[in-house]
């Protein structure tokens, strides 16, 4: 067998061989640069698996040659592919951002820590994406949880260790649920194999078991993606973590949460009709609704521009839900697709807000005043990255909100067309706080002047925020993409 | 199937409700995470107890036994435990360093000392 043929098992291991490795080499730059090898190669094989899989269609790939259903297989499909871009591309423009951006943060003893952390959180998550197997999707999500666990209390605000306690209990209870699930579902069909799973579920749909096992799974996604009201470990969690942290968490954990609550209700309960059968739908428009109302709302009044951020971020994962929600093909390919523009858009975010911090020592309200002043660029680049979250023609966020707009009216919604315009304008407001403070105060007297900000940080940073307008003018690569993972999404519920 | 049939799954319920309401209870974060520790393990209960058979032995090939117990439940429950006591050695390390920075590990007690640190200084 050739290197190709094995990408998808170097995708996850050649991180997870990184991770020990820059434990033993931690002196000096060696943990960075092996931590940064680790992530661009991680990319490239993501990229290669993606043109694999657009050229010849779903690959699988059994590990240690057992073939599926009995052994672990690694699946790579259309949104699997697309998934994985986007982490594996996330964690090659955190990981140089991060060197500059921790030595500010983190004390130098601990950044070899940091890295491992790092690449392990990484290999979790790029875990989750790729296997096709339930009991192994729990195995990554706790590597990935656990390692996020510690990124969040390397802070340098005691009040990040609460909030990683406190993440560690919600997590920890949101993957217990989830492993219940996969047990009740292990004990109906006697396989883990999820596409099995899938195949075998018709025979027992109905019972008691099967709807509990819906019901623990649900719950404990629910609290991984930060779906309202499930979203209280997420603002303290995005507000104490260190700033590279928060951004690399922001634009991967929760949509890769969103990734699993995908494969389980359409590759494993696809084929039940519990979506024809049971409220779900209902459910979850009304649990995305209130998400974009009440955590936009409670984002306008923070008086920190992380937590302001943290609470939009609630607020958007309401948006991805509600196409989800829909059950059409455009809402699905409106909730794919606004994963991947929402990932970019707030991984820019919180990437400015590091630099923000390093220029004015803080990311309070009051302490950005004249931000638009003292560093043009740096406030143009929050602008941009506001008017996406808002949804404004020219950006990512715009072409998410005009997909989930469409599914609203061709399944008959037009009163949710109204409501979707109405919680962009709670957007318009939480973002305008900001802009007025940049733009029409003068900046704080007792700030220094402006140091040059240190280009590891910045060039990350605008790479993202030109992606921001980039996938806002160019959609072949995002739409094309999600359009074909729905349409193979929904072929397991047909 | 008689309430005997049931009695693990009683059982494990109960551990179930019993760890989550001591998680959501209790404001000592130790006991909070001794609460976590019942809960995860009645889960390895879930999945144990319906793979063991009533005389079933390991699962090898040998002409004196035909009952034999399903092993992968097994094998899925030592990858759970190992995950369990690396989430609790995790959280308690974490509550030693919020106890070296607040003095205290008793969850109203932090929350006030947050809110009164909000009211002096300029907030990082």
């Amino acid at each position: 067998m050739s290197l190709s043929a094995h990408l998808p098992a170097l995708q996850v291991v050649l991180p997870l061989i990184a991770a020990p490795l820059t434990v033993l080499l931690r002196r000096g730059q060696l943990p960075y640069l092996l931590a940064l090898t680790a992530s661009w190669l991680a990319l490239a094989i993501s990229l290669q698996l993606w043109v694999q899989v657009d050229q010849g269609g779903t690959i699988s790939y059994a590990i240690g040659k057992w073939p599926p259903p009995w052994g672990i297989e690694y699946r790579v499909d259309r949104l699997t592919a697309f998934v994985l871009v986007l982490v594996s591309g996330m964690a090659a423009l955190a990981l140089p951002y991060s060197r500059d951006s921790i030595a500010h943060e983190i004390l130098h003893e601990q950044h070899y820590l940091f890295y491992t952390m790092f690449v392990l959180c990484l290999t979790g998550l790029l875990g989750i994406t790729i296997t096709g197997d339930a009991f192994n999707v729990f195995v990554f999500l706790e590597i990935s949880s656990l390692s996020t666990y510690v990124l969040i209390a390397l802070g340098k605000h005691r009040r990040s260790l609460l909030a990683a306690y406190q993440y560690l209990i919600l997590g920890t209870i949101g993957a217990t649920f989830i492993v219940i699930g996969i047990g009740l579902l292990y004990l109906m069909t006697g396989t883990l194999n999820i596409a099995d799973m899938g195949r075998r579920l018709a025979d027992v749909q109905g019972t008691r078991p099967v709807l509990a096992a819906l019901a623990f799974l649900t719950v404990g996604i629910s609290l991984k993606l930060a779906l309202f009201p499930l979203h209280q470990w997420l603002p303290n969690a995005y507000a104490y973590a260190p700033s590279v942290v928060a951004a690399f968490l922001a634009a991967t954990a929760t949509k890769v949460a969103v990734y699993v609550l995908l494969r389980f209700y359409f590759s494993v309960f696809g084929a039940t009709q519990i979506f024809t059968e049971l409220p779900m739908q209902e459910m979850m428009l009304l649990l995305a609704l209130s998400g974009m109302f009440v955590a936009s709302a409670i984002a306008i009044f923070q008086s920190d521009l992380k937590r302001l951020f943290a609470y939009s971020s609630v607020a958007q994962i309401g948006y991805i839900i509600l196409g989800l929600s829909l059950g059409s093909a455009t809402g699905l390919t409106a909730t794919i697709v606004h994963l991947f523009n929402h990932g970019v858009t707030k991984g820019a975010i919180f990437l400015l807000l590091g630099l923000v911090t390093l220029s004015v020592g803080g990311t309070s309200l009051a302490r950005v005043h004249g931000l638009g002043k003292r560093s043009p660029l740096l406030s143009l680049g929050l602008v941009i990255c506001g008017l996406s979250l808002i949804g404004v023609p020219g950006t990512a966020g715009f072409i998410s909100k005009w997909y989930l707009l469409l599914a609203a009216l061709q399944t008959g919604h037009w009163w949710l067309v109204a409501l979707i315009v109405m919680s962009s304008l709670l957007a318009v407001v939480y973002v305008w706080r900001f802009v007025e403070v940049s733009y029409f105060r003068e900046p704080r007297k007792d700030l220094a002047d402006p140091n040059p900000l240190p280009l590891g940080m910045v060039i990350p940073s605008a790479l993202l925020v030109i992606a921001t307008v980039y996938f806002g003018l160019d959609t072949s690569f995002t739409i094309g993409s999600a359009q074909q993972a729905a349409e193979l999404l929904l072929e397991g519920v047909r | 199937m008689t309430f005997s049939g049931h009695f693990s799954y009683f059982i494990t319920i109960f551990l179930m409700i019993a760890g989550l309401f001591i998680v959501i209870a209790r404001g000592n974060l130790i006991k909070k995470l001794v609460g976590l520790g019942i809960f995860q393990t009645s889960v390895y209960l879930l999945y144990i107890a319906p793979a063991k058979l009533v005389g079933g032995t390991a699962p090898i090939l040998s002409p004196d036994f035909s009952v034999y117990s399903n092993p992968l439940p097994h094998v899925l429950i030592l990858t759970a435990i190992v995950v369990g006591v690396a989430t609790l050695a995790l959280g308690l390390a974490l509550v030693v360093r919020i106890r070296e920075a607040y003095g205290t590990i008793e969850e109203d007690e932090i929350l006030s000392e947050d809110t009164q640190s909000d009211g002096k200084g300029p907030h990082p």
